[in-house]
Formats: C-alpha cells, sequence, structure tokens
C-alpha cells in the first residue's frame, strides 16, 4: 500500500512539510519562470484577479521589489505595507493590522518581520497563504531556493554537491534555511565562522557539519557562500576586529583555491565588499550573485504560483 | 479502461495527417511564412509529423515549436494539486509568420483561448490557424479550428483519448466512457 501524500503545504514559512518532490517541482517551474523573463512581454495571467500584500515590518527593500515584481509579473494585484508609516507606529497590534488587510480581500501575504516566528502569526491570524520573507533569526526560505536554484542551475543537480557557507551563521537566517533546504535537495552543507558566531544546535540538521576552519570548509566544494558580516556583532563583542575577521574568513582567491576547480560563489547580499568578500572574487568570472538576484524573481514567481493555484 | 470504440486507427490517423497537410498548403497557398506550434502534450508531436509532410509535399523546412499553456488557464481553482508547468520553445520569429497551432482533441475551446494569448504574447504573427486531429464539440467559446482530421460528436460523459507512438507506444484515437468520479 503507497502512504498517502501529505497535504500541499499552503504557506511557505519554513521547510517543515515541503517534500522533496515537491521543492523540485517549484524549482523546475522557476525554469519556465525565467523563460518568461526573457520574453519581450515579461508577463502571464496566471495570478489574475488574486491581491498580495507585501507588509514589511523591516526594511528590505531588494526582497520587496523581488518579490512585487514577482507577483505583477503574474498578473497579481500588489499592495504594499510599511511599518514606519502605518498604524503599527500608533500602536496597533500586528494581529489587527493583519485582521484588516484580511478583510481587504487580500488573497495573500509576504511578510518580513525582525521577530523570529512573526510569519507564523500572520498565517493563522490572516488564514491566508503566507511567504516569509525572513523573520528574525529564524527562516528565509525564498533565498534559500533561489540558491539552490543558482546551484541546481551551474550543476544540473544538488546530488551530492558541497555547499560551504561562511560568516556569521549565528544570526543568519538564510544560513538556517539553506541548512534545512540544501540536504534536503541531496547536497552536504558545512557551516564555518569563528566559534562565537557557530551555534552548535545546527550540527544536528542531517547532512549539516560545522567547522571554524575555512580552508576546510572550502575544500572540495562545489558552491561557496559568504555571508555579509553584521558589523553591529562588533559591539555585542562577537569579534576581536573587522580586520582579524577578514584577515582570516574572507571569501577571496586564496580561499577559492581549496574548492572543486568550477565553483561557484554566492552571497545573499548587500555585501561589505572587502570584508566578508574580496571584490576580486565578487567581480570575478566564479561569482553568481547577480545571478542569484535574477533567480530570485524566477523563483518568487514560482513559490507565488505553487501556493495560490490549485487545489488540493 | 476498454474503449467503447475506435474512432481513429493507425492508418486513419496518418491520413487525416495526409489531407491536414493538403489543405494547410491550399489555404496558405504553399508553405512559405508558416510555422507549426504543438500545444503539449500530443499536439507536440503531431506538429511535428505535420512539418514532416509538409516538408515532403513542398520541399521546405517548416519550423516547429511547442507552447505549454498552463500558465493562461482560467479554470487556475480546478487545477489539480501540483501544478506542473511544461516547457514553451518557440525558436524562431512569429512577427509575419502564419502560424498553425496543433492540438491532439478540440473540445471546450479553452486550451486554444489560452494557447492564443500565450502566443500573441510571444509575438505578432501575421495570422493563426488551428489544426486538430479530432474535433468533439462542446464548445464554450467562438472558436472554430481551420483543420480537422475527424469530427466526432461526442457526449459530455464521454471521453476522447489519443495515443500517439511517441507519447502511448501506439497510434490511435479512442472513445471512452468517463469515470463516473470525473464526471
Amino acid at each position: 500500500m503507497t502512504a498517502p501524500t501529505p497535504p500541499r503545504p499552503r504557506s511557505l514559512l519554513d521547510f517543515q512539510g515541503w517534500t522533496p518532490e515537491r521543492l523540485n517541482a517549484l524549482l523546475n517551474n522557476a525554469d519556465t519562470m525565467n523563460q518568461v523573463l526573457d520574453r519581450p512581454v515579461k508577463k502571464v495571467p496566471a495570478l489574475q484577479g488574486l491581491t498580495v500584500c507585501t507588509a514589511f515590518f523591516e526594511n528590505s527593500t531588494r526582497t520587496r521589489i523581488s518579490f512585487e515584481l514577482a507577483a505583477r509579473r503574474m498578473s497579481a494585484d500588489v499592495v504594499s505595507f510599511a511599518a514606519g508609516a502605518s498604524s503599527l507606529s500608533k500602536g496597533e497590534s500586528l494581529r489587527d493590522t493583519v485582521e484588516v488587510l484580511t478583510a481587504y480581500k487580500v488573497d495573500a501575504f509576504v511578510v518580513r518581520h525582525p521577530a523570529s516566528g512573526a510569519a507564523h502569526l500572520v498565517a493563522r491570524y490572516s488564514g491566508k497563504p503566507v511567504i516569509n520573507a525572513g523573520d528574525g533569526r529564524r527562516a528565509h526560505p525564498t533565498q534559500a531556493l533561489l540558491d539552490a536554484y543558482t546551484i541546481r542551475q551551474e550543476y544540473g543537480s544538488l546530488e551530492g554537491k558541497k555547499v560551504a557557507i561562511i560568516g556569521d551563521i549565528r544570526h543568519s537566517r538564510v544560513a538556517r534555511s539553506n541548512a534545512e533546504l540544501l540536504p534536503k535537495l541531496g547536497a552536504e552543507v558545512v557551516l564555518c565562522g569563528p566559534a562565537t558566531l557557530l551555534p552548535a544546535d545546527l550540527a544536528a540538521l542531517p547532512g549539516v557539519t560545522l567547522t571554524t576552519d575555512p580552508r576546510e570548509a572550502v575544500r572540495g566544494a562545489h558552491a561557496v557562500m559568504a555571508l555579509r558580516l553584521q558589523q553591529e556583532r562588533m559591539n555585542a563583542g562577537y569579534l576581536a576586529s573587522l580586520q582579524e575577521y577578514a584577515g582570516r574568513y574572507q571569501v577571496n582567491e586564496a580561499l577559492m583555491r581549496e574548492a572543486e576547480s568550477g565553483a561557484i560563489v554566492l552571497h545573499p547580499g548587500p555585501m561589505n565588499r572587502d570584508l566578508e568578500i574580496s571584490s576580486e572574487v565578487a567581480d570575478g568570472p566564479r561569482s553568481r550573485i547577480l545571478k542569484q538576484v535574477e533567480n530570485g524573481q524566477a523563483v518568487r514567481m514560482s513559490v507565488l504560483y505553487h501556493l495560490l493555484v490549485g487545489r488540493d | 479502461m476498454t474503449p467503447k470504440a475506435t474512432i481513429l486507427t493507425a492508418d486513419e490517423v496518418r491520413r487525416a495527417l495526409t489531407r491536414i497537410a493538403h489543405e494547410i498548403i491550399e489555404r496558405n497557398r504553399g508553405a512559405e511564412n508558416l510555422a507549426l506550434i504543438g500545444i503539449h502534450t500530443r499536439g507536440i508531436p503531431l506538429a511535428h509529423r505535420l512539418a514532416q509532410k509538409l516538408g515532403e509535399l513542398e520541399g521546405v523546412e517548416v519550423p516547429t515549436g511547442m507552447l505549454d499553456i498552463t500558465l493562461y488557464r482560467d479554470d487556475l481553482s480546478e487545477v489539480a494539486h501540483q501544478p506542473i508547468i511544461r516547457e514553451t520553445q518557440v525558436p524562431f520569429d512569429l512577427a509575419r509568420r502564419r502560424v498553425v497551432l496543433v492540438d491532439d482533441v478540440l473540445f471546450t475551446g479553452r486550451t486554444v483561448r489560452a494557447a492564443l494569448d500565450a502566443l500573441i504574447d510571444l509575438g505578432r504573427p501575421a495570422s493563426i490557424q488551428l489544426a486538430v486531429l479530432v474535433d468533439r464539440g462542446h464548445r464554450e467559446l467562438p472558436i472554430r479550428a481551420d483543420y480537422v482530421g475527424k469530427n466526432l460528436p461526442t457526449a459530455r460523459a464521454e471521453m476522447v483519448k489519443v495515443k500517439l507512438q511517441e507519447t502511448d507506444g501506439v497510434d490511435l484515437v479512442e472513445l471512452h466512457d468517463l469515470p463516473e468520479a470525473a464526471q
């Protein structure tokens, strides 16, 4: 007897409930979305009549633009909500805000919030599909998906690939989401950073190892991802000095020599050039950083399509 | 599932396509500036076969493409479970071309409507014509085919199943009763 198919997740809050089959289908459909973006008419009517609300309680111009363009390319209406200019500043709760927007017949939410778990709350109060566009330190699933897609685009598959992620792992929702996603798709993930920025609990994730040695992390890697060093960490005492950090953990040509010969370099942006990544590498032939940005739109189109179209 | 009738045998499929190829040439006064675009899934091999016949008859190579209409459907709430989008590939300029859209079965007309929208987003052909292997009626939109292999009056509770060598290992058109759950 075959096992019943698990219900399709209604939201993308993290990767819980997302099987490798569904994730691969989503990435396959992103190929088609990329084709749409290459056409003279970069728009399809797939989400016509639906309204997507981008609710950003934390600044992020790039991610918001990527989502809004993705929704518009699919013919959805987009309403944009910025916390600073809203009634939240007058004391309204997140719950009330979400319930008001739901009463306006919004069909889906894209949520960015500084608090971990906020996207779950929006899903509960709205009853609508929610895409987590980054919540606290917890998850940033569409960034991880576009990273996976970019690596897959290079190698055809993630099966058996080694991905090194270097930097402030502790505070990075990107690292956490990648550590959840990439092994589901068959890749091995090595997380690397100074001991103060490397939470041991992540080693419990299947397919994930931790190291403080960047050479060990990069050795034999097919993709190397540098994370943005959030300079406010300096004040919190996590790092001795930026120079020391850059000297040991910067993704540069010397470090990349340890990787596979055709290895690619990723960065979720925005970059601190010549701190966590050298300009030479960021602008070099291995860099897929702008490709990630381009793929982000296609992947987000595919995510919106998966969540808003079809029935169980 | 046992078919209640065989509508076209392999030979009849071949003859129908040959006749359609002749009709395309006659109507377009040759095969210059023509292009064939098959609608996923079985429209694609049919388009390739027609291109081959046009080549044999006219000595010209007619470009072919493939079109997926998933993103253009107007029945989104009825799309199953996991939406799979397939490849659209039209590797030639549509401008000033006479395009023949090719599909296996013409039914409600909604697939063709979606295909027209999809095609027009890719370029501006001089004209668009429609060729189908079977027209089973029950149109919900004012759409008709320019070339029809077989006109087949059917009941709503019936299903026309086209099988082709390229996709099913055999050329055959059958009529089935729709399973009750699908009615």
